[in-house]
């Protein structure tokens, strides 16, 4: 086993983990802000999909990496839209909207594959790393950590945006107001539905990044139903996070360990079936679960369509 | 629509047909937009819409075997959906009825086909189906504690339960129930001649059957007796439920023990009575697909009914349209958003109106 460990293999194990961090942290920020604002959004998978759809698409066909983040982020932005549409605008039940919108963001994606790629299967050309200076000449650490992509360095930065803009804006504390207290929200003269809509918006945006990290930075192509259940991952994460984005960030890198694992240590020769692996972070969060389990504080309103003057 | 002309139009009508064709009407509507706007899609894909929908009724609704299909497969829909009607009228969402399907899907399938060798087949299919609920009430028990007596949101418990327990199934296939007979990773199987019997002569499973009593029974335990009612008072107020004396936490517990041992029984229905053995990595998501419907149904046993048979003949219908018109089977899914989305909007719409009505 001593062999195992050699500088390369501990470089690339820690590169896999960062790789399968970054897509979560981004679903499990998103789906924080509209959990934050009241909507419980179950249709980030679908806002995922459609955001490596749009973002592999745009690279492709542009040719440049970053107008395909741009992409992703508006494919991400128009599942999200119809969101806001359907169950903030008229209040249409949130979990059979976003049920159906998963499901149609995996039809839409998968017939727009088989249509323009299936018989190409075009690859991405690999996004130049961005060393930081310094902390990149660290051994190990360094070519893992901080010679990455520059899109993984903005992933990280938004975990303190976040906790800034949720503790010392107004913006923040409306979000909040919007899922606590609509009708607090509402007679302070702020529409409830406004700050819905955007919080929405603001999860497509970051979903769809994420969806797009998969398929331009961690992938490289697009395949359908590719997010498999990344999403789904990022709503258990808003959810144990109770409101904090570091605790986002907790998880998502813990999620992304295991996620990792697999290669890692199929590349290294012990031979763990991939279902047993998979299992492990859901193992580990049922465990923690059972024994320092508490009441994990949602919004009051959480999921609840606010209609003025009803109570 | 002004009042008088209702009346006059419903005139003769008992009250509960009334609602009954009120209900289908609402659902026609949005089938045909369904239809409409996924028929475009299809232009889009240069396919004919008409060929395309002439297929998925032709096989889904008119030709006998397809009606068959159609009914073969509504058994363990409806299966799921009692499980979600229990769960949902009781304010508990229980997100895990795909693992729970899967869990008592692949027990039954290891278990079954050994059996069948030594007893008599009638007592291999009811203890089956016994052991298929209590695998899958065990399979909800670490969510329902958790939220009986830590107060944790089950919606986080039963999705986290769902991944794992996915994964779990097809390990157990590949692991330890895998078939020593064949190089296919999947359980032994179940003859055909020993699986659950077909109706009337007919290829139709006993299955449907199971389901139709099963989901009538969970209305009817849901509506008419003291212990439904328990339940939806803890579902519409846990805090006044306390108050009145019933112990919330017990009654969550028998909410997750009926509503997952019902989704591993749906598990068992789908392999006793059509599958015959479970391969890996098989999960037909039906839960997932279930639980839209279930709301739309505002949790009625007989609304699901009606929606179970919709969902599952353009379903069946779609599958082989696709496959003759050479369109990706996922073309279907974007039929079922679309018929989902419409369905809500109608919904909602129609109780915008009752509530104008009543004003």
């Amino acid at each position: 086993m001593s062999g195992l460990f050699t500088d390369a293999f501990i470089i690339a194990l820690l590169a896999g983990v960062v790789a399968a961090t970054v897509p979560l942290l981004l679903a499990g920020l998103g789906e924080q802000i509209s959990e934050k604002a009241g909507v419980l959004n179950i249709g980030i998978e679908g806002m995922m999909l459609m955001g490596a759809y749009g973002g592999f698409y745009v690279a492709w066909a542009s040719g440049n990496l970053w107008l395909g983040f741009l992409g992703g982020g508006i494919g991400g932005m128009v599942v999200g839209a119809l969101m806001a549409l359907f169950c903030v605008r008229m209040g249409l039940n949130q979990i059979v909207v976003g049920i159906a919108l998963t499901l149609g963001a995996e039809g839409v994606t998968a017939l727009l594959h088989y249509e323009q790629f299936s018989r190409l299967y075009p690859r991405l050309s690999v996004m130049a790393p961005l060393p930081i200076p310094g902390l990149s000449q660290i051994p190990i650490v360094g070519p893992a950590l901080f010679t990455r992509e520059p899109v993984v360095y903005l992933a990280f930065a938004l975990v303190p945006l976040f906790v800034w803009l949720f503790r010392r804006t107004q913006l923040g504390l409306m979000l909040q107001a919007a899922g606590d207290k609509p009708a607090a929200l509402d007679t302070a003269g702020v529409s409830v539905l406004k700050i819905r809509t955007i919080a929405v918006l603001a999860t497509g945006l970051l979903v769809g990044f994420g969806g797009a990290f998969l398929s331009i930075v961690a992938a490289g192509v697009f395949v359908p139903f590719m997010t498999h259940g990344n999403g789904f991952i990022g709503i258990v994460l808003a959810m144990l996070a109770r409101g904090r984005p570091t605790w986002v960030m907790g998880g998502a890198l813990v999620f992304g360990t295991c996620l990792s694992a697999t290669t890692a240590l199929q590349v290294a020769g012990v031979d763990v079936p991939t279902d047993i692996i998979q299992m492990l972070p859901f193992v580990a969060v049922m465990a923690v679960l059972l024994v320092a389990g508490r009441k994990a504080r949602l919004p009051a309103a959480l999921g609840a369509a606010y209609v003025r003057g009803e109570r | 629509m002004t009042t008088e002309t209702t009346n006059l139009t419903s005139g003769g009508l008992p009250p509960r047909l009334r609602a009954a064709l009120a209900t289908a009407g609402l659902s026609l509507g949005p089938m045909i937009g369904a239809f409409v706007l996924s028929g475009l899609v299809l232009l889009l894909m240069k396919v004919n819409p008409f060929d395309y929908y002439g297929y998925v009724f032709q096989r889904g609704l008119l030709s006998p075997s397809g009606v068959q299909a159609t009914l073969t497969r509504m058994g363990p829909l409806l299966l799921l959906a009692a499980s979600l009607i229990v769960a949902f009228r009781a304010g508990l969402w229980n997100l895990g009825g795909d693992a729970q399907f899967l869990m008592g899907a692949v027990f039954v399938a290891a278990w079954a086909p050994l059996m069948v060798q030594h007893l008599p087949v009638w007592l291999v299919l009811v203890l089956s189906m016994l052991v298929s609920v209590v695998i899958g009430a065990i399979w909800g028990l670490l969510p329902a504690i958790l939220r009986a007596y830590q107060g944790i949101n089950e919606i986080i418990t039963t999705l986290m339960m769902n991944f794992l327990g996915i994964s779990l199934s097809s390990a157990l296939v590949k692991l330890v129930f895998a078939d020593p007979d064949t190089t296919v990773p999947q359980t032994r199987t179940l003859p055909v001649g020993d699986r659950l019997p077909v109706l009337f002569g007919s290829n139709v499973s006993s299955g449907l059957v199971i389901g139709l009593v099963v989901i009538l029974a969970v209305h009817w335990m849901m509506t008419r007796t003291a212990f439904g009612l328990k339940l939806r008072v803890v579902g519409a107020n846990p805090e006044a439920a306390t108050h009145a004396g019933l112990s919330v936490p017990k009654l969550t517990l028998a909410v997750f023990a009926i509503s997952a041992g019902l989704g591993g029984l749906a598990g068992a229905v789908a392999i006793l009575g059509q599958y015959g053995n479970v391969r890996a990595d098989w999960n037909p998501a039906y839960a997932f697909t279930i639980v839209p419907l279930v709301f739309l149904a505002r949790f009625n046993g007989y609304a699901a009914i009606g929606y179970v048979f919709l969902f599952s003949a353009l379903g069946i219908g779609s599958e082989s349209a696709a496959r003759r018109l050479d369109v990706p089977n996922y073309f279907t899914l974007v039929t079922v958003a679309l018929l989902l989305v419409l369905l809500a909007v109608t919904e909602r719409w129609a109780a915008l109106r009752r509530a104008r009505k009543g004003v």
